[in-house]
């Protein structure tokens, strides 16, 4: 790269800046969790996981963390994703694909509202703890 | 495709050394092997700190924090927690203390608690190869800062503001440095880093450094726009290959972004570094000897003043500061001198990196504020004393510093109240002793290192060490007489006032600050031939209890030159002709059979 201007310096260190917060899991609130167990995996969650941070990316999101979990006991409705935004409650969706993880990310997460036809319950309380 | 998962790699030196290398390559291997290469950013970063339980390797946003890695755990990193994203809890740090089944947080690791880092900022975080990285913490905007907004004198000001005083050793504030040689009309001026390092015990230096180059070189270019600086130097030991590669590769890197050389991002600022590589002599962490260093002559120090900051190196006005003094500035400029200054002491503002090492459970780099006391860092981040022990003292400051003890681990630790309790700060080495450590031994071989390091430009540190350590030799002989003690006392005394530089004046600190605290074992070595640490060979005998000994041999396979013997089931006998006084025996014996007198 050739010299730099100051203008240069201050785009790289915000483009760069962006790739680093995603790192960084302190402070951010809101969570999106997959289910990446097998059953989740064979049932596409890696699309799935793929698109969320591909649409992060897109809308420039700040505080939102992707996290990868096992099994969450829903097998019948995977891939399963868990969504957890600060004021609102926690939330599984259930069959989330590409397509859908790019309404979450649009709807709940940007927009505060839930994509309905997805709602999965939460297993037993029990199961969780 | 957007990456997903981040491996962080310690590449400190400890870590390297422990294959860390090997690991990174594994990773990278096993990433490939699994198809997952894409999707996984894998970065080796500088020291982690917590080099007791390296090598260590992080996972993100899965918070997995692996210690004590080996390569052959690439795979299972890999296949469990990048592809299905499972915790392999087999390498799993684990909490000594703590509730089971809380969730786990790297900020709970009772070692990272009571620690702040400043210093360590971006160690462990970024990759020390990648200029972007750096920058994309806020790196270079101090530089744009003074660059574009600041005038020399608000540069001063900030740092006054700051309290910054120089981690170094002596605790000099760094805005009266910066203002002297700033003070000095036109001219050729120079801007150093001091990177000699040369304490025993002591590797904060090295592993900033290693850990986050950048840093020091921002704050080297920040300094030679306050004085009119338009050269730097770092004087860094050749002993450090590790920082060297990664210093030259960050400035190679500023280089070619602009950020270093000829006008600097179009400001028409100029200025350069280069890199001097010292033999490894502990002398030259000296100032003025170091300066002689770099002009290419016999690393001497001269008497001060005039100081560097008027004539230094080439005698022209330097501003030269230690690692972590400069790792500190670019932080101040950006976030605010009143920032910097609400944390620590009165007196001592802002944090100080220890590499605490010796009998303690969690050795390693520590970045406490200022004033968090003695027992904070031994027993809550170091973990307290390996192997149930008892603790003893606190070596601190290296040679040119002294021993803490019990009663006094409850001082909050800054530049005055170390000096106050008979040490000092020093680099920030701290060594903590057990109840196996002999005090006379330990005095001892910091005076060793002392006679072996003095220039021997001047007599008091020449003759005084060699006179010091002779009489230390006769006390771990048994053939010390208690007026010698009086003598230690004047001769360390003589040295303290008449030495040429700080290092001949410190150096009998070990001696006058173990005689203060530990009269007793002094004297049990000169009147009653005894060292109760075992430490001291010509002194310890180890015999057999007859009436104990049930003739298990193991003393017997344990002993390296072969001088017990005995029967199978009838109690063995050691030859003390030919006993070394290893105590491999002693150790061994599972029935207290085995006495030390």
């Amino acid at each position: 790269m050739a010299k730099m201007t100051l203008e240069e310096l201050r785009k790289l260190r915000s483009s760069q800046k962006s790739e680093m917060e995603r790192r960084d899991v302190d402070g951010k609130e809101t969570h999106i969790i997959v289910g990446m167990g097998t059953c989740g995996i064979a049932a596409g969650a890696k699309m799935a996981l793929d698109s969320f941070l591909d649409a992060i990316k897109a809308n420039d999101l700040k505080d939102v963390v992707v996290k990868q979990t096992g099994c969450m006991g829903l097998c019948y409705s995977e891939p399963t994703v868990e969504v957890k935004v600060p004021g609102m409650p926690d939330v599984i969706y259930g069959n989330v694909d590409a397509a859908v993880a790019k309404e979450i990310v649009e709807k709940h997460i940007i927009h505060k509202k839930m994509v309905e036809n997805h709602i999965q319950d939460k297993p037993a309380g029990d199961i969780i703890k | 495709m957007a990456v997903k998962n981040y491996i962080l790699v310690c590449g400190g030196t400890a870590c390297e050394s422990a294959k860390g290398d090997d690991i990174y390559k594994a990773l990278l291997k096993e990433a490939e092997a699994h198809g997952v290469a894409d999707d996984v950013q894998i970065v080796k970063t500088g020291c982690f700190g917590f080099c007791e339980k390296g090598p260590i390797v992080k996972v993100l946003p899965e918070q997995a924090f692996y210690v004590e890695v080996v390569p052959e755990d690439a795979k299972e990193i890999i296949s469990e927690t990048i592809v299905k994203g499972r915790i392999v809890e087999r390498i799993q740090y684990q909490p000594e203390k703590g509730a089971k089944g809380e969730a786990f947080d790297i900020e709970n690791i009772e070692f990272y608690q009571k620690q702040y880092r400043i210093v360590l900022r971006n160690c462990g975080l970024i990759n020390p190869e990648n200029i972007d990285e750096y920058i994309a913490r806020d790196g270079y905007s101090a530089l744009e800062k003074c660059l574009f907004e600041m005038k020399p004198d608000d540069i001063i000001e900030e740092l006054k503001k700051s309290g910054l005083r120089g981690r170094g050793g002596a605790g000099f504030p760094t805005w009266m440095k910066w203002n002297f040689t700033k003070q000095v009309d036109g001219g050729q001026k120079y801007v150093v880093c001091n990177a000699d390092e040369g304490d025993p015990g002591a590797y904060m230096d090295r592993s900033t450094l290693e850990g986050d180059p950048h840093s020091v070189l921002e704050a080297m270019i920040i300094a030679g726009i306050c004085v009119g600086a338009d050269y730097g130097a770092i004087y860094i030991r050749a002993e450090y290959p590790l920082a060297i590669e990664r210093l030259e590769t960050a400035m190679k890197q500023a280089r070619e972004y602009g950020l270093l050389g000829n006008d600097i991002l179009g400001s028409g600022f100029n200025f350069d570094i280069e890199l001097r590589l010292g033999a490894g002599a502990f002398v030259c962490g000296e100032e003025t000897a170091l300066l002689a260093s770099i002009e290419g002559k016999r690393g001497m120090p001269i008497p001060k003043p005039p100081f560097p900051a008027v004539k230094g190196l080439f005698r022209k006005p330097t501003v030269i500061n230690n690692v972590e003094t400069f790792a500190n500035i670019p932080i101040i400029i950006t976030k605010g001198g009143d920032w910097f200054a609400q944390i620590g002491t009165e007196k001592s503002k802002g944090t100080k990196v220890f590499a605490l090492t010796g009998k303690i459970k969690n050795s390693g780099l520590v970045e406490v504020p200022m004033g968090t006391t003695l027992r904070e860092i031994v027993f809550d981040i170091g973990g307290g004393i390996r192997g149930g022990k008892k603790f003893k003292a606190v070596q601190t400051g290296g040679p040119s510093g002294g021993v803490i003890t019990e009663e006094f681990l409850d001082t909050p630790i800054d530049f005055d109240n170390l000096v106050s309790i008979g040490s000092m700060m020093g680099s920030g080495g701290m060594i903590v002793m057990d109840e196996d450590d002999c005090i006379v031994d330990v005095t001892k071989f910091y005076l060793e290192f002392c006679v072996e390091e003095s220039c021997g430009k001047c007599a008091p540190c020449r003759i005084g060490t060699k006179k010091l350590y002779e009489y230390l030799d006769r006390f771990t002989k048994g053939k010390g007489q208690i007026e010698d003690i009086q003598k230690m006392k004047d001769i360390g005394n003589a040295m303290k006032k008449a030495s040429l530089c700080g290092l001949g004046q410190t150096a009998a600190n070990p001696v006058l600050s173990t005689l203060r605290y530990f009269p007793e074992e002094y004297r049990q070595h000169i009147e009653d031939g005894k060292c109760i640490a075992g430490k001291c060979k010509d002194l310890v005998h180890y015999e057999i209890v007859t009436e104990k000994c049930i003739g298990c041999t193991v003393c017997a396979r344990k002993c390296p030159v072969n001088c017990i013997e005995g029967e199978r089931k009838k109690p063995h006998v050691i030859d003390q002709t030919k006993c070394i006084k290893c105590g491999a025996c002693y150790e061994g014996c599972k029935f207290d059979a085995i006495i030390v007198s």
